[in-house]
């Protein structure tokens, strides 16, 4: 017996995020059932909740899978070099600051490559909101080992097993000095929503870990079932600890996964620092960078 | 465009070629600055620091020369004229943004103050031996500009025009100093702003709506949006379309890279700058550039002492590369003569455009300091014979 689905036309147009999405790139490239598109949705949500100037956000991203991102986002959108996002972003902060620059990458690019750049920009407290998708492995390369991959966790360069000790990242970005620092899984689209607009709204360096399924290669090469096993995975393990002290949110195999806001706190921002200090030692003879329109040389 | 006062220092001064360099950055209107401590070149930061805060400049020093590099290219796309200054070692970790500037056509002035190498080296005496890496040191298929002062005066002056043919053509232009420019001290004519013409991005009219970034029309450079101007652009290293969109295709990368190569290959003779003397009539001619033009202008002089005919010709741009003055010359000549402080570089690409009718000889210096002249002489004299 055979059935015939009835044709539904889906109306791309009439999805609730498509003005913040390059709706002619879709399809995307990313597998079915990937997170990566869970987090962009929760990205977008919280811009439209927020409503800040789309003219003036823009997504700088690295490489790799949530990489892509910058691509799809209908914002100035920087698809830049592997583990660079962050020094460039940097820069198009300092030369304009009144964007809202926003650092959209994931654990391989920034984490990984980037890792240098990462604790320099939350040291100097400067101001971008990083939003790191953390799917503990190098997708677009084909499932290598990061450094984020929990110990025990098979990866196609650890085909025995991780032995190599992987970052907590929250902890990593609360101990440089981040000002704002939460985790949430995929799964967890309220709560992730919800920080990206409380961090969109604080200054300084914004730090939102989002994990995320790899169903093709890290559930794949783990034997862990599909993105849907994942988020059940998530559902029964993720552990909501809000303010938690990030030295005890560090996450192996397959075990739980504390989440939450961890960091939440007030900084002077680099710029805030930068100008208050040549304020003060330089007075009047201090001539800022311009705060609104950048440097025009036309 | 004519410069902005508080970047000129206008006035005659007795500086070396880092601060030269730095002045002229300020002159031409450079507002960011990213940068990265390596000797010789770390003085036109210094400079820069110093001076930025009362201009509205913004300096930072990054936590190394891979991000220093890419947060020049993210502050360019504000349309803020952005530099970073470094040495071999800083140079070598930049070029993978620097491929990236050339693939997005990001203006931006990249300053190498060449000291002899491979690795760590001679830290930090000089050399000339970053020529090729500078035309070739990123993957792939793209084209720069690099021009090679050979006095501080001069590290003012093209340090501008890097700037404006950065503008112009949205490429990396870099700046060959060598450690011998950058640390002599001399006199530096700044002149007033009002004398200083610049050349300013050149921002897009079109609507946002129908703007594309990639879109040329006539000009073989397109036109530049700003981000946060609002036209919610794309940007990518990779292989892109006229809306900056990636596309995976044969054809696409013809036309993506085929265009960037051909907006500096086709305005060669508008870019080329060379100086030349005694050339007619000559039956050798003296190739040299940076610190090394100067030296050989000695050797010349006591070449000449045994008769020989011997002209110069200065690379002010090595790249692109005076290819059809070469060709034209080897017509006529018996031989180059090219004294360069590296093992042979720029030598090859001599030899290559005299195509056999003229001989290349190279006059080889490793480094940690400058040539004999009476070896540049010899060598001419070996050449007339």
């Amino acid at each position: 017996m055979t059935t015939t689905l009835e044709q539904v036309t889906l109306v791309s147009e009439d999805h609730p995020i498509s003005p913040y999405i390059r709706m002619d790139r879709m399809p995307h490239i990313w597998c079915s059932s990937c997170g990566i598109g869970t987090v962009v949705k929760c990205f977008a949500q919280a811009l439209a909740e927020t409503q800040v100037d789309l003219t003036k956000v823009a997504v700088v991203s690295g490489i790799g899978c949530t990489g892509r991102v910058a691509g799809y986002m209908k914002l100035d959108g920087f698809h830049t070099t592997h583990g660079r996002a962050i020094p460039f972003a940097t820069g198009l902060k300092l030369a304009r600051p009144e964007l809202l620059v926003t650092v959209f990458s994931g654990d391989g690019d920034l984490a990984g490559i980037g890792g240098n750049h990462f604790i320099h920009a939350a040291r100097r407290n400067m101001d971008l909101m990083v939003i790191l998708v953390n799917n503990f492995i190098y997708g677009m390369t084909g499932g290598q080992n990061a450094a984020t991959t929990p110990l025990t966790a098979k990866t196609s360069t650890m085909p025995f097993g991780n032995y190599e000790r992987p970052f907590n990242l929250a902890h990593l970005a609360a101990s440089c000095g981040a000002t704002y620092v939460a985790r949430w899984t995929s799964l967890h689209v309220r709560r992730l929503t919800k920080s990206i607009e409380e961090a969109i709204e604080r200054k300084g360096f914004r730090f939102i870990e989002a994990i995320a399924p790899c169903s093709t290669l890290y559930a794949r090469l783990n034997r862990l079932g599909t993105g849907f096993d994942l988020m059940r995975h998530y559902h029964d393990n993720a552990e909501v600890r809000n303010g938690a002290d990030t030295r005890d949110v560090g996450i192996g195999f397959q075990d739980r996964i504390i989440c939450g806001k961890f960091v939440d706190q007030e900084s002077p921002t680099y710029l805030e620092a930068r100008d208050e200090h040549y304020r003060s030692i330089l007075g009047e003879k201090y001539v800022p960078m311009p705060r609104e329109g950048g440097w025009l040389h036309e | 465009m004519k410069a902005d006062p508080r970047g000129v220092l206008t006035g005659v001064h007795y500086l070396d070629g880092d601060f030269a360099c730095g002045e002229g950055a300020m002159a031409a209107g450079c507002r960011f600055v990213a940068g990265y401590p390596i000797t010789p070149s770390t003085e036109v930061v210094e400079r820069i620091a110093r001076r930025f805060p009362f201009m509205g400049g913004s300096f930072i020093q990054m936590e190394d020369e891979l991000a220093s590099m890419a947060a020049v290219v993210g502050a360019s796309w504000t349309g803020t004229k952005s530099m970073t200054v470094t040495s071999g070692p800083g140079f070598s970790l930049m070029m993978e943004n620097i491929g990236l500037a050339a693939m997005m056509e990001t203006p931006c002035v990249v300053v190498n103050v060449q000291r002899a190498g491979p690795s760590t080296g001679l830290p930090t005496m000089v050399g000339q031996a970053d020529m090729m890496q500078a035309r070739w040191g990123s993957h792939g298929d793209y084209e720069v500009i690099a021009l090679c002062p050979q006095s501080p005066q001069e590290a003012f002056n093209l340090t501008i025009d890097a700037f404006n043919l950065s503008e112009t053509y949205r490429v990396p232009v870099l700046v060959m100093m060598d450690e011998c420019v950058g640390h002599m001290t001399e006199k530096v004519v700044i002149p007033p702003a009002e004398e200083i013409e610049l050349v300013p991005r050149r921002l897009t009219h079109v609507p946002p709506e129908e703007f594309k970034p990639y879109k040329v029309n006539g000009s073989p450079v397109p036109e530049f949006a700003r981000a946060g101007d609002g036209y919610k652009f794309h940007t990518t290293g990779l292989t892109h379309d006229e809306r900056g969109y990636p596309a995976m295709t044969k054809a696409c990368q013809e036309t993506c890279v085929r265009r960037l190569l051909d907006k500096i290959r086709n305005n060669v003779d508008a870019i080329v700058r060379i100086e030349e003397r005694d050339t007619e009539g000559a039956d050798v001619v003296v190739v040299a550039y940076g610190i090394t033009a100067r030296v050989a202008r000695m050797g010349i002089d006591l070449a000449r002492r045994e008769k020989a005919k011997v002209g110069f010709l200065r690379l002010i741009t090595a790249w692109p590369f005076p290819e059809r003055r070469i060709r034209e010359l080897a017509a006529r000549v018996k031989a180059f003569v090219v004294p360069e402080i590296n093992y042979g570089q720029m030598v090859l690409e001599v030899e290559r455009c005299a195509a056999g009718k003229a001989s290349a000889v190279l006059v080889p210096c490793g480094g940690g300091g400058v040539h004999d002249p009476k070896d540049i002489a010899a060598a001419i004299l070996g050449a007339v014979r």
